[in-house]
């Protein structure tokens, strides 16, 4: 019932947009709801919105893929040792997104097949992550490391998949809602919403999305990072004025 | 009431920090220890990671031992002469042990060092000061007085390179002095303390320095390699998070002007045995922390 109505309603809007004047564009137009994060100290998480217009609803389906700035990632495994839960094995994966979350219109599988999903790297089971060079282990292990973090990624909020996030509004629009956890990573985030028709990709549209910290604890890291021995020299000194000054007050209390 | 911790990365209650600093801060006032053997087991305990509460304890430590030396300095109760000596072997020892910190890290063990050495550290210095205050309140009941000779010949006087230290009426070789303060620097440098609970027994008992010079001149070394320590931490390894170090210095210079107060009112003995207590307490639950089993055996790190 409302598949026919949403029908009908692409159907009239269909009819609006084939009338003379209006040009039929093959792809897809879509935008974010704002294109900067700022994570100030009381940051708890945020929502951004995904919107934009496709042609065919009936035929087409919508991909969205959020993907964090590309790091290197040690992923360690505990076992005990003599009673004591001791770091054993590890593996170091490089290239490997801070953030990544994927809405569609439908499940994954029944979008695409399994070969495009691996080469387009959509859905959580279809991210390459490249072993280290250097880091050698075996590939049994290799999977059992690579499950447990993308386990630890999804339940920190960093890594996700939802089938039925993106919904089709008015037969053309399209909109989800990607939300970004308080422990969100920072830097260049890229949002590329993919339009498919009969599982191949025929469009395609990147957005920039930039997550960056602000605020007075956000300037203390930067410098703690980019001057790490001026820093370490403020850190003394105030050390030092800090317990002179303690003496000095009780002194004259 | 939340703030922001930029390098440990993590929201935490100031206050609840702050009161942490004023009650560790408080017993080292009452028992003349710098606290650091406390408060870093206690900053894990609350979340944070154990190579930033290392890091963080080794600024808070040098701020703890300015506002102590001042004190002994106008006193007369430092030798500079040998706070010299300890403080070259400290230093060494603080570089030796910010790179063993930082190898350590890179292979994943420095939590698991961290952990450990605490465990061993405050099982030996609580079992120790229980047994010595259990001796202490037994003896004050059997009103013995025994006592010491100021300090005797030993082994330690075959050393070479023999110098006078005037201050401490001493003419001895630099080695042990030299030893003393290079482990004591690598402490510094791993857990974050001032090492004055074994540099104070060293000096007594192994050097033979009067009693009341050897806490002013351990802080005027500990001012030093703490400096020193805090410098190496936040270059090579980001550790040092100086929002935390004020607020717990805040805390804890304020609860040591009370705890020294407090001091006079309280039998020392007593009091020694429930802060063993605590110090066995603390180290039973780093214990249990070690032993039962991870709800999630892995762990990730990403690299900057």
């Amino acid at each position: 019932m409302v598949r026919l109505f949403t029908y009908l309603l692409a159907l009239g809007i269909g009819v609006i947009v084939a009338m003379p004047g209006f040009a039929k564009a093959q792809g897809l137009v879509a935008d974010l709801s704002s294109h900067l994060i700022a994570i100030t100290t009381d940051f708890t998480g945020t929502d951004l919105l995904m919107f934009g217009t496709l042609e065919d609803p009936e035929f087409q389906d919508v991909v969205v893929v959020v993907t964090g700035p590309p790091e290197t990632v040690t992923i360690r495994q505990k076992e005990q040792v003599f009673g004591v839960w001791v770091n054993r094995g590890s593996t170091v994966f490089e290239q490997v997104p801070s953030f990544y979350r994927v809405a569609s219109s439908r499940p994954l599988d029944e979008i695409m097949n399994e070969r495009d999903l691996d080469r387009s790297q959509i859905g959580l089971r279809h991210l390459k992550m490249t072993q280290a060079p250097g880091s050698q282990t075996f590939r049994a292990r290799l999977e059992a490391f690579q499950e447990a973090f993308i386990r630890r990624q999804v339940g920190r909020g960093l890594y996700g998949a939802d089938a039925s996030a993106i919904r089709i509004v008015g037969g053309r629009l399209f909109r989800t809602s990607i939300s970004f956890p308080a422990n969100v990573p920072t830097g260049q985030f890229i949002v590329t919403a993919y339009l498919l028709e009969d599982g191949n990709i025929v469009d395609a549209q990147t957005t920039p999305l930039i997550v960056s910290k602000t605020g007075l604890g956000a300037d203390v890291a930067r410098f703690a990072y980019t001057n790490a021995l001026w820093y370490g020299i403020v850190a003394v000194i105030v050390a030092m004025m800090a317990g002179w000054s303690a003496s000095w007050i009780f002194r004259r209390l | 009431m939340n703030v922001y911790l930029p390098i440990a990365e993590m929201s935490v209650n100031w206050l609840a920090i702050l009161l942490m600093g004023g009650g560790v801060g408080f017993l080292s006032g009452i028992f003349g220890v710098g606290g650091g053997f406390l408060m870093t087991p206690l900053l894990i305990f609350l979340g944070i990671p154990p190579t930033v509460a290392v890091g963080t304890q080794a600024a808070q430590l040098t701020a703890a031992s300015v506002s102590g030396v001042i004190a002994h300095w106008r006193k007369d109760n430092v030798d500079l002469a040998m706070g010299m000596v300890l403080l070259a072997g400290g230093i060494a020892g603080s570089f030796v042990g910010v790179f063993l910190f930082r190898y350590l890290d890179a292979i994943g063990q420095i939590d698991l060092v961290i952990q450990l050495s605490y465990v061993f550290l405050l099982g030996a210095i609580g079992a120790l000061m229980l047994w010595e205050s259990m001796r202490s309140i037994i003896q004050s009941r059997a009103r013995s007085n025994p006592r010491a000779r100021l300090h005797e010949h030993n082994w330690m006087h075959g050393l070479p390179w023999r110098v006078r230290f005037r201050r401490s009426k001493l003419y001895i070789s630099v080695v042990p002095p030299l030893a003393i303060g290079f482990f004591i620097g690598v402490l510094a440098a791993i857990m974050g303390v001032g090492g004055g609970f074994i540099m104070i027994p060293a000096m007594i008992y192994i050097l033979g320095m009067p009693t009341s010079i050897v806490i002013g001149t351990s802080l005027f070394q500990i001012i030093f390699v703490s400096a020193n320590v805090t410098l190496l931490q936040a270059v090579l390894n980001q550790t040092v998070d100086i929002v935390l170090a004020l607020i717990l210095l805040i805390g804890s210079v304020v609860g040591a002007q009370f705890g020294t107060k407090f001091a006079g009112y309280l039998r020392g003995d007593q009091l020694r045995g429930l802060l063993a207590i605590l110090v066995l307490l603390v180290c039973l639950k780093l214990i249990v922390d070690l032993a039962v089993e991870p709800v999630d055996p892995f762990s990730i790190k990403w690299s900057r």
